[in-house]
């Protein structure tokens, strides 16, 4: 049984601008293990969110290896291996919260009462139940954003790969929905990659935080987090915790420094 | 005398009263009662410079005797209005819309018809419809398919340019969307780029609204059976019957702004997502 469910060796992708190339991932190595939280951080730039994009086969690797699931990433892709959490919630304002939500059941032909259990059942986990008749602009933000996860947790993807998901939105609705993350990953088991700029995030949220450094960009350092599984909000001031932000910031400045 | 006196009256009457309309919280009565009173005005104004300073009926007719000639000749401006406008213009509407549409999906597809088809197409449009009218009557006859021709020449390229427009107008974050879904064309198209493009296509319907009846009505004047509204406002103007040219006028007038108006509507019901028109 092998339990590795993105594996990648040696994994490089060059830009051709017209200023020159651009090394956005340089001998890339990591590999993650089903169930894991794994994050990604690091300054714009060293390639965390090109790194999740080729995971989801939306940039081609130029160089070296990537499999999701033992497969190719465009395998994993037409196989509907993952769901994908962009940066703006990006729901599409015609549909909606509910039928946004079925977008996803009815291209991948999912029947008619089935579609409505899962949407059902995804509004509930993203506490968003009675909103589904409502259209996208009609909500906030963070209620948007929310929706846009129920989207992705709507059919069964083993993988759910987050883009800075929550990096539009103040600290406390942010706080709310870390929280509300855990326990979603809690009760789903799914394999999470998650890209973020915030080192409290990070830390809060994850099994292995790897940590990314820009020009060419790469990992600087992959710490695996000591944290229990159980995390109230409170923890994030216990003298573990602020140790291991410690050890993320000490890699972003590394990889800055000889950057 | 007395005319111009009484319709200067009604005039600053009329303006004192729509002053104190506006300055009341806008409602459903002063919406409607502020341009109806507008519009009343300006035939009031009509009618009494006309008469007062005895303006040639040729010249001007009063508002009035073309209410009479319109309200006289009924049936002779319906079977004008269904030659012109149902046969001609709606035809043609209906014809050359559904062209440009199907052709722009083909284009959107097709990178090379992007390239060879659009120049051409720019080229198209910019013919003249005074030219293009005589040849169009040649080739398709005296009656309404002539000028349903015409039409289709007139609005296509509007229409075509606008949906590859707006087939364009998704962002690169929907669109990735829907490739992690592992989306089919006509899924992505269907359920993203069509939607997505509706504000752009209604854009293009509504100027081909207004551009098919001008060119319905042009066209006859290049050779038509004996009915249709070019038809009637060329002959009428030579036998300087001006009553009836404004009476043909007040029914193109009036369906336009129907038609156009019918357009909006229909754009207000499939496009009330868009930000132009949530209310």
């Amino acid at each position: 049984m092998n339990d590795t469910v993105i594996s990648a060796k040696n994994l490089s992708l060059t830009f051709e601008t017209n200023d020159g190339p651009v090394h956005a991932l340089k001998d890339i190595n990591l590999d993650i293990a089903k169930g894991e939280f794994v994050s990604f951080i690091g300054p714009s730039g060293c390639g965390k969110t090109t790194f999740l994009r080729c995971m989801a086969d939306l940039e081609t690797p130029t160089g070296g290896e990537i499999t999701v699931n033992g497969v190719t990433p465009r395998e994993a892709r037409k196989s509907r291996a993952y769901g994908y959490v962009f940066q703006a919630a990006g729901l599409y304002p015609w549909r909606t919260i509910g039928g946004n939500i079925r977008l996803p059941l009815e291209i991948m032909g999912y029947s008619k009462e089935d579609q409505a259990k899962r949407v059902q059942q995804v509004l509930e986990l993203v506490e968003l139940d009675g909103f589904d008749r409502k259209f996208p602009w009609q909500l906030s933000g963070g209620m948007q954003q929310r929706a846009s996860i129920a989207r992705a947790l709507a059919f069964d993807a083993d993988i759910l790969l987050m883009d800075e998901p929550f990096g539009a939105l103040d600290e406390i609705v942010r706080d709310h929905l870390n929280e509300q993350l855990l326990a979603l990953w809690a009760r789903t088991e799914k394999t999470i990659g998650f890209v973020t700029h915030s080192i409290p995030e990070a830390v809060y949220l994850s099994t292995k935080i790897v940590v990314m450094s820009p020009r060419p960009g790469r990992i600087a350092d992959v710490i695996d987090s000591t944290l229990p599984k159980e995390r109230p909000l409170e923890i994030r001031d216990t003298p573990e915790f602020i140790e291991i932000a410690h050890r993320v910031r000490d890699g972003l400045r590394e990889g800055h420094a000889d950057g | 005398m007395i005319w111009i006196v009484f319709v200067l009256v009604f005039w600053i009457a009329a303006w004192r009263v729509n002053i104190i309309l506006t300055a009341q919280k806008p409602n459903r009565f002063n919406a409607f009662a502020v341009p109806a009173l507008f519009g009343i005005t300006l035939l009031l104004l009509w009618e009494g410079i006309v008469r007062g300073f005895g303006i040639s009926p040729v010249l001007l007719p009063p508002p009035s005797a073309i209410a009479v000639t319109f309200s006289q000749n009924l049936p002779l401006l319906w079977e004008d209005f269904f030659q012109t406008f149902v046969k001609g213009a709606l035809s043609g509407y209906i014809i050359g819309c559904g062209a440009a549409f199907l052709v722009a999906v083909a284009v959107d597809r097709s990178p090379f018809l992007q390239r060879g088809l659009l120049p051409v197409g720019n080229f198209v449009a910019a013919l003249p419809i005074i030219g293009l009218a005589p040849i169009m009557v040649m080739w398709f006859g005296f009656d309404w398919q002539s000028k349903a021709a015409v039409v289709v020449a007139m609005v296509f390229f509007p229409v075509l340019v606008n949906t590859v427009q707006g087939l364009q107008a998704s962002d690169a974050m929907q669109r990735d969307l829907m490739r992690t879904y592992a989306a089919s064309y006509p899924q992505a198209l269907m359920k993203l780029r069509l939607p997505a493009a509706m504000p752009f296509i209604f854009n293009g319907l509504k100027i081909a609204t207004t551009l098919a009846l001008i060119g319905a009505i042009v066209a006859e004047f290049f050779g038509s059976p004996i009915k249709g509204m070019g038809f009637r406002i060329s002959t009428e103007v030579g036998r300087l019957a001006l009553d009836m040219v404004w009476a043909e006028i007040a029914v193109a007038a009036i369906a336009g702004s129907a038609f156009y108006g019918l357009v909006a509507l229909l754009e207000k019901g499939v496009t009330f997502w868009h930000p132009s028109q949530r209310g």
